[in-house]
């Protein structure tokens, strides 16, 4: 059952403070993973406080990081249940959880992590890997291959 | 800022490995534990000598991207376990 909408809406405005564009139906997803060319951040947001509460504040430090995604967008699980299944669909192979982080180059997932390896971890940790994997998968151009 | 749920077992919420004495392995989100039992939600599990991936690939693919939730709700009595520990700590 969703949460009330003002419990939520700082758990939203965490991420959209930071750029991070919030997809709140199918369409607007398919619209943002139509675009193939470049980096991009997806991230599966979550009430949990067991892991969100330091993947946010996590995504927006690496956010900041000198090497970052060209795009950023969110959907809500638990709170926009039709967008964050159309998102899942995109990884369909990966066990959903929530959150989760996944990173996409030129339209194809390069890195995921999953909510186990958020879990226990405080942001800075979350943003130091998420910051290594921006480097690796991120930091040359999105016309060449990516690294391995 | 989360939600959060004090009066539950530290484990609360977070994605657990549980070893059983017996054939069965289970990795699922710990809901609460105690003397009695573990009990996890949206678990999957591992059962030695049956079709299927074996243990350590089990464990090696549940550890890279965690685990589909076959079963809602499962009750592993405390006399079973024989180890729980964090999924997360599994290297990748």
């Amino acid at each position: 059952m969703p949460y009330p909408p003002l419990l939520v809406k700082p758990m939203r405005e965490e991420l959209t403070s930071a750029g991070v564009k919030e997809l709140l139906t199918p369409a607007e997803v398919d619209a943002w993973m139509a675009q193939k060319s470049g980096t991009a951040i997806l991230v599966v947001n979550s009430v949990c406080g067991c892991a969100a509460g330091s993947a946010r504040p996590g995504i927006r430090q690496a956010l900041a990081h000198e090497v970052r995604p060209d795009r950023a967008a969110s959907v809500f699980a638990g709170q926009d249940l039709e967008a964050t299944a159309r998102a899942r669909g995109h990884f369909a192979d990966i066990p959903p959880s929530s959150p989760s982080i996944a990173l996409f180059r030129n339209g194809e997932l390069v890195y995921f992590v999953p909510r186990h390896r958020i879990e226990g971890r405080d942001a800075a940790a979350v943003a130091q890997d998420l910051a290594a994997a921006f480097d690796r998968f991120f930091a040359v151009p999105a016309s060449s291959p990516a690294a391995g | 800022m989360g939600t959060f749920h004090h009066d539950r077992s530290p484990l609360h919420g977070i994605t657990v490995v549980v070893e059983t004495c017996g054939p069965e392995l289970y990795v699922g989100r710990c809901d609460d534990e105690d003397e009695r039992q573990v009990v996890l939600l949206d678990a999957d599990v591992h059962r030695e000598a049956e079709a299927g991936p074996a243990r350590a690939e089990f464990l090696r693919r549940a550890a890279e991207v965690g685990v589909w939730g076959k079963l809602r709700r499962v009750v592993i009595p405390r006399s079973q376990v024989t180890e729980v520990r964090r999924l997360g700590e599994l290297e990748v």
